[in-house]
């Protein structure tokens, strides 16, 4: 049984992200609702930022910010002393760009609405076909 | 059926975890590589304290310019998407009558007299209208105007930077878009300040690296600044990153108040949330 609590405690943030991802994609594939889609849309993309930022956790680092960290004085800067700075920095950018595409896939649903009136991609579909 | 393919696509992802590298593991693939380079050697490189910050603007310079542009077209995108710049029908229009606080319906094509200064226009739907609300933004929006401005100058030694401040800043606005309403804030913060701004910080941060190319070094190589700023090459580097970061700011504070006008106002800029 040891073995299993090992396992957990170290596989359990990728579990809980999985989770989530899957709760996104559900959200994506299966709603009818155009909006339900874009929420399941950042569902997802949350759950891919949790998961590369947890990639970048080491045990007992610190923030990657070098002045003032425990140790400087009397060590040189060590790689295992400090988190993982490059997960940060991609995903700091991919949340900004998590917004810009909301914007435009919300531009994208007020046009829809603007044109069929609806949100519900099944009515969409029929009102093509009619055309 | 959408519920099958889940279930099995997450067992699967379930299963492939167990080769991932465990929870804060310091030899995982991730923390191997490039990155112990960067955490050893950023404050000799750039001199800039807070990796984050230097990696993103200095050694990953060029993934940071094209989010920039990415944010821009998304601006571009929902403005060509949306905006209306002439409106089709006449509408039905809401009026107050401010000395007696009487409020009038315009049926459409109906119109007031431009010079009378005793009415002002209402929303039709939503009437932001509380006291409470609109003293409370106006005593705190300096103050996250302020802190922004913190975030983004302070990004080299604490957490933040352009694109964090960016987004307090761009909130800010919008805050007082939504505590009075989408006219006054039109007035303060207009939409073509808004694209304008938007297009200097993306000019911004390709101009750093335009002038770095003509001071003879590479893109983006800030150490070719030096003669500028008048400093040695290394911290050169620190003050090319912070002229990067308020371009960066400054783009994606306009993108932010850029996108709520648009969706807000379906693209009329007339009435909205």
């Amino acid at each position: 049984m040891p073995d299993l609590v090992v396992i957990i405690t170290a596989k359990l943030n990728y579990w809980v992200y999985i989770v989530l991802m899957m709760v996104g994609l559900y959200a994506m594939i299966a709603k009818n609702n155009l909006v339900k889609k874009v929420v399941g849309m950042n569902i997802l993309q949350t759950a891919i930022i949790l998961f590369f930022i947890s990639i970048g956790t080491k045990h007992n680092a610190t923030i990657p910010i070098i002045q003032h960290a425990h140790g400087l004085e009397t060590h040189a800067v060590q790689a295992v002393n400090y988190a993982n700075p490059l997960p940060h920095v991609l995903m700091l950018t991919a949340i900004v760009v998590a917004v810009a595409t909301l914007g435009v896939a919300l531009a994208l649903i007020i046009r829809l609405h603007r044109q069929y009136h609806t949100l519900e991609e099944d009515e969409i579909l029929a009102q093509l076909e009619e055309d | 059926m959408g519920k099958i393919i889940v279930l099995l696509f997450g067992s699967f992802l379930v299963y492939c975890t167990l080769d991932f590298p465990d929870w804060g593991d310091p030899g995982s693939p991730a923390s191997t590589h490039v990155s112990p380079y960067y955490i050893e050697q950023t404050l000799e490189d750039t001199s800039v304290p807070n990796i984050v910050t230097a990696v993103l603007a200095d050694y990953r310079g060029y993934d940071t310019m094209f989010e920039t542009i990415v944010i821009f077209t998304a601006v571009a995108a929902c403005f060509l998407l949306l905006r209306k710049i002439k409106s089709d029908e006449p509408e039905t229009r809401m009026y107050r009558h401010i000395p007696t606080g009487t409020t009038f319906r315009i049926k459409k094509g109906g119109r007031y007299p431009r010079e009378s200064v005793d009415f002002e226009r209402i929303d039709l739907q939503w009437v932001p209208y509380g006291v409470v609300i609109k003293t409370t933004c106006r005593l705190i929006i300096p103050f996250i105007q302020i802190f922004a401005l913190y975030v983004i100058a302070h990004g080299h030694h604490s957490p933040g930077g352009g694109f964090q401040g960016g987004v307090i800043l761009g909130a800010s606005v919008i805050v007082y878009a939504i505590s009075s309403n989408l006219r006054s804030s039109l007035n303060r913060f207009g939409e073509r300040i808004a694209v304008l701004l938007c297009t200097l910080g993306v000019f911004l941060y390709a101009a750093t690296g335009g002038l770095c190319l003509l001071l003879g070094a590479n893109y983006l190589d800030y150490s070719a600044l030096a003669p500028i700023f008048g400093v040695d090459p290394v911290t050169a580097r620190s003050h090319g990153i912070l002229m990067v970061e308020i371009g960066v700011g400054m783009a994606v504070m306009a993108a932010m108040i850029s996108l709520y006008y648009n969706l807000s106002s379906g693209g009329k800029f007339d009435e909205g949330l």
